[in-house]
């Protein structure tokens, strides 16, 4: 089922790969919860936020329309000439579980609004409430944007997520236990075939000595019955091979 | 360039004098921030300027009129960068509806399959 040769070495290896990915699989699930969690904070205040910019906005509109009673047609004014964006949006970033979302907060250049002279005829204080109107909206958007960017953002970041854990969990680590599984039965069985070795060249040391006990046993009847001393073969270690050289037998030797 | 990032806005007459009353209109000789939508003004304008903001790096946020949302649908559901934001807000005439909000529909299934 697999490549790897099945040695110690590799258990050990196997082993410790299986200890990583767990600690992983542990760590990613972590993470995927504390996402989930944000996540879920984010897609309520998202919803909230955007059932009220409706109503905000209409009344931002009627009071489009009232100026517009009031003043007249000023809207073809406003879009005219040259102008410089008073609002902008600073990007930061907020750090969730390791994602990085981004945040956009409102940014006032400072620059002198167009259009002052707008409503001098009439219907001033009208257009001035329609400003404060949109600015508010705009700000509500502005978090609205925010909080659709992070929601974005996190979703993504949480498929990744859950597609890591799910792979660690249904692939790697089953592969691994399979590896693992193969590497233990391989060494098994060569274990047990060292085992039968060792019984069947024991088992044949033994046949040979019996043998051997026979073959020795009719020996020394045959020589019982010649009454030949017996020349013992093959086990002349036993006897005393200085015998011969004994001291007591030599003449002393004088100098 | 200035620090900070542009808001541009596609939307009826409106919507876009109400934003740019509030500070957000910024034209320079390159053009501008803003497109008026009115009845007779061309849904190839519409997506070019959708487009052309949403390639701009210095446009943080697209506000975009729910109705001419949906007119160009088909741009925005190929849309999946994160800057520029797409954000789609009410008109005078036409109410807001969460319905066919791709973000809203999001939560919404989120929402109601998670509890």
């Amino acid at each position: 089922m697999s490549e790897v040769p099945p040695t110690r070495m590799n258990q050990q290896i196997f082993k410790a790969k299986k200890k990583a990915a767990e600690g992983g699989h542990k760590l990613l699930k972590k993470k995927a919860d504390a996402l989930k969690v944000k996540f879920r904070d984010y897609a309520k205040s998202i919803a909230e936020t955007k059932s009220s910019m409706a109503t905000d906005a209409a009344s931002a509109f009627f009071s489009m329309t009232q100026a517009e009673y009031a003043a007249g047609n000023f809207k073809r004014k406003v879009a005219e000439g040259g102008m410089t964006a008073r609002v902008r949006v600073g990007a930061g970033v907020d750090n969730v579980a390791g994602v990085k979302l981004p945040v956009f907060t409102k940014y006032e250049t400072g620059a002198t609004a167009e259009n002052q002279s707008l409503g001098l005829v009439g219907g001033g204080k009208k257009i001035l409430a329609v400003r404060e109107k949109f600015t508010v909206v705009l700000e509500m958007l502005i978090k609205l944007a925010s909080l659709q960017t992070s929601f974005q953002t996190l979703d993504e970041a949480l498929k990744v997520t859950n597609r890591r854990v799910n792979a660690l969990e249904n692939v790697t680590i089953p592969r691994i236990e399979g590896v693992l599984d193969y590497i233990s039965r391989e060494l098994d069985e060569l274990e047990r075939e060292d085992f039968t070795r060792l019984k069947l060249v024991q088992g044949k040391k033994q046949e040979e000595a019996k043998e051997e006990e026979k073959a020795k046993a009719i020996a020394a009847k045959l020589a019982a019955e010649s009454g030949k001393p017996v020349l013992a073969r093959g086990k002349e270690n036993d006897e005393d091979i200085t015998a011969q050289y004994d001291a007591d037998d030599d003449a002393d030797v004088v100098f | 360039m200035e620090v900070g990032k542009l808001i541009a806005v596609i939307g009826d007459e409106d919507t876009v004098t109400g934003f740019l009353l509030a500070g957000v209109g910024h034209r320079t000789a390159d053009g501008s921030n803003f497109l008026i939508v009115k009845q007779d003004t061309k849904l190839q304008q519409v997506e070019e300027a959708f487009q052309n903001f949403s390639v701009r790096d210095d446009v943080g946020i697209i506000l975009i009129n729910q109705h001419v949302a949906n007119d160009i649908r088909h741009i925005l559901k190929d849309y999946h960068e994160t800057i520029p934001t797409v954000l789609e807000i009410p008109s005078k005439e036409h109410p807001y509806d969460p319905e066919q909000d791709y973000i809203m529909q999001r939560v919404n299934m989120f929402l109601g399959g998670g509890m």
